[in-house]
């Protein structure tokens, strides 16, 4: 049978990603399903694949698309992979192989249903790094730390990443994805991905007994802000909810500071 | 510092401080040097949103509340019996900083009112500001009120440090301003917009000799005006806000629905509603023209002096102005594009793009995401059906109407009910 379905698995990473694109022009696959490793696959007449991460591998396919397309569409693609969304491995798939066969660039054919699927995921992503940028709360610790515990949509943190270390230079602070269970940190030279157990899902608080002294208190003087610039009489619930969603306010010190 | 003081302090100058209702933090270029505090180039970004849905950026204050003048529409005015409160420069220096730190706020917006003279209340912001950049390196936005009368000298000073200054004309017409606000002068509010406007052309001259000539208020002036306060007419309103586009190079001006806050009898009674409504549309106008390409007398004109409130001005005009639809989606150019009801400057970027690799039809439009209930009747493409009976302007319009539910309904459902009847 020519054309049978191949399942790819991956381990998730963006280079295991392009090591599948690689994979599928090595063995002209038409039919395939590229999908992370953990993802349960139930289907009856598909063979399947673990396709190993070869950097090598996955820098021929990145170097290759780099040259026929803009940095732009690059961040594109990127952002549209770290939606973690369940099959967008095949929308980027589709594109990426398309660019590479005709040698040209199809980011603006917005007529192509696969093609404007990614603009739209692309932009749902970065609505959501920059509302990271926005939402992020900083907690002094006694040790000079600035922490933040996050909860995003997305996969995000590689994204904000940048923003964040040209901001916060003179300080140094650790921002951390409570869902995916890692962490950027900066220590005033540079910035580490770190894996460790301090926060989980079911305990995303800073313990008071490690927060700074006069944390509080500045605490306390936002969210009195807060409370103060509202104007009652244009009091707008609807249109407050679309911007600040209730799904963040447990991260939002002006949402959870008491007054009084 | 006391807690418990600077909190109240913080209650009342931010309180009043809230009718200023600019709180942009983006179009600057100062960048985060020698591994200092805060970066603030490119888009501004919300931090927050109070219920009342608008966008907190910076940290908004008064210096102080007290004043010597007495304008009507104003909650600081001298005879108004408030609880007063005034800030330390260091105060308002250590919250901005405190502030940024927790990722609270993009930086400082800070006004005042009229304490002793112009001079002194313009000083005791450039202090503020100057503090901020020169001792703590802080390179987040900053945001300084120009104060009506201030010496050229210390608008020069001011716009080394800021990122934007405003001044705002509060009243849309001379007339106005006179009835409402006695004690101030028209050419004082004009002149400290003058000085910054001619200082940021000669820095931009002198930057392009010299490339270390310093940044001076990098993102530029912008005004406000407050809305429905004095009688006047949208297009009294949109007028002049060309004319501050045009004659200051105004990155923004504002329009905010005037706020019942005082029972005198030049303004609107206590229990009038904020005209929100109007407010909106007062923008969509300014947005159709900075970014679409309309000229001001398109939308507003001696024939049409105010907006409709029940359809946005595109679409008014575009109603007033059938003989130049339907469009061809697939020939029209960006100007056509821009103008058709419905279809924003996003859906048109993608358009002009997506039409080089072919025809457009009804099912790539819709995925594009334009507005269909409004575009259908203006349009066509690569269909055999379009829309083609000739309806008079009226009946078109009760015919979108129906079709599209509006946030504002409630605003103006007592009309629409007269016209189904």
């Amino acid at each position: 049978m020519k054309d049978v379905k191949t399942i790819l698995q991956y381990d998730e990473s963006f280079d295991g990603f392009l090591s599948c694109i690689f994979y599928i022009f090595e063995y002209k696959l038409s039919v395939y399903d590229i999908t992370p490793l953990r993802s349960e696959t139930t289907e009856l007449f598909a063979s399947t694949t673990q396709v190993f991460t070869n950097p090598e591998k996955s820098k021929r396919v990145w170097d290759k698309f780099c040259e026929l397309t803009d940095k732009k569409v690059q961040a594109k693609v990127l952002k549209a992979f770290l939606s973690e969304i369940k099959g967008v491995e095949n929308t980027l798939g589709y594109f990426i192989k398309k660019v590479l066969t005709e040698q040209k660039d199809f980011s603006i054919d917005y007529g192509d249903a696969e093609v404007l699927k990614i603009q739209q995921v692309a932009k749902m992503v970065h609505r959501e790094k920059h509302r990271m940028e926005a939402f992020i709360r900083f907690q002094k610790t006694k040790d000079d730390l600035y922490v933040a515990t996050i909860e995003p949509d997305f996969n995000v943190l590689p994204l904000i990443l940048k923003h964040f270390e040209s901001r916060y230079a003179d300080q140094k602070w650790l921002i951390f994805d409570v869902k995916r269970n890692y962490g950027i940190f900066y220590d005033l030279q540079k910035v580490e991905t770190i894996t460790a157990d301090f926060f989980t899902i079911s305990n995303t608080k800073i313990a008071m007994e490690h927060l700074a002294e006069g944390e509080l208190d500045f605490q306390k003087l936002w969210a009195t802000y807060f409370s103060s610039v509202n104007i009652k009489s244009r009091k707008n619930n609807k249109l407050h909810l679309q911007h600040i969603p209730r799904r963040y306010w447990k991260y939002l010190t002006e949402k959870t500071i008491p007054l009084q | 510092m006391s807690f418990d003081r600077i909190q109240e302090k913080l209650a009342i100058l931010a309180d009043a401080a809230k009718y200023d209702v600019s709180c942009a933090s983006s179009g600057s270029t100062r960048k985060n040097k020698d591994k200092g505090l805060g970066n603030s180039t490119g888009s501004g970004i919300c931090h927050s949103y109070t219920e009342d849905g608008r966008c907190v950026s910076l940290l908004k204050i008064l210096m102080t509340n007290h004043c010597i003048f007495d304008c009507a529409y104003c909650v600081t005015r001298k005879s108004n019996d408030i609880k007063r409160a005034a800030f330390k420069i260091q105060e308002v220096v250590d919250l901005t900083i405190n502030f940024y730190r927790r990722n609270y706020i993009e930086g400082l917006f800070l006004s005042s009112g009229i304490f002793k003279n112009a001079d002194f209340t313009m000083e005791r912001l450039v202090q503020v500001a100057k503090k901020l950049r020169l001792e703590e390196n802080f390179n987040g936005y900053i945001h300084l009120k120009s104060i009506p009368g201030a010496s050229d000298e210390l608008m020069r000073e001011a716009g080394l440090y800021a990122d934007r200054l405003s001044v705002n004309i509060e009243i849309p017409t001379v007339s106005g301003l006179k009835l409402l606000a006695p004690d101030k002068n028209f050419k004082d509010f004009i002149k400290p917009m003058e000085k910054v406007k001619n200082e940021i052309i000669q820095y931009q001259q002198e930057k392009k000799l010299i490339k270390s000539t310093p940044k001076y208020a990098p993102a530029g002036q912008s005004t406000q005006m407050i809305i429905g306060a004095a009688g006047e007419s949208d297009k009294d309103i949109m007028y002049s806000a060309t004319y501050y586009y045009k004659k200051y190079n105004m990155r923004r001006v504002y329009y905010s629905g005037y706020i019942p806050i005082s029972s005198d009898t030049r303004l609107p009674s206590l229990d009038t509603e904020v005209p929100v409504l109007r407010e909106n549309r007062l923008y969509q106008t300014d947005w159709l023209l900075r970014f679409y390409g309309f000229s001001v007398n398109e939308l507003l004109n001696d024939t049409h002096q105010n907006l409709d409130l029940q359809i946005d001005p595109k679409l008014g005009w575009a109603l007033r102005n059938l003989q130049e639809f339907p469009v061809d989606i697939n020939k029209a150019d960006k100007r056509m594009l821009a103008r058709i009801p419905g279809i924003g400057m996003q859906s048109v970027h993608k358009i002009i793009n997506a039409r080089r690799f072919r025809k457009l039809n009804w099912e790539h439009l819709k995925a594009i995401g334009i507005s269909m209930n409004r575009a259908t009747y203006f349009i066509t493409c690569d269909s055999r059906e379009f829309y083609t009976k000739d309806l008079t302007a009226d009946q078109l319009k009760y015919k979108i109407l129906q079709n599209i539910k509006s946030k504002y309904q409630k605003h103006f459902s007592p009309q629409l009910s007269l016209f189904a009847s």
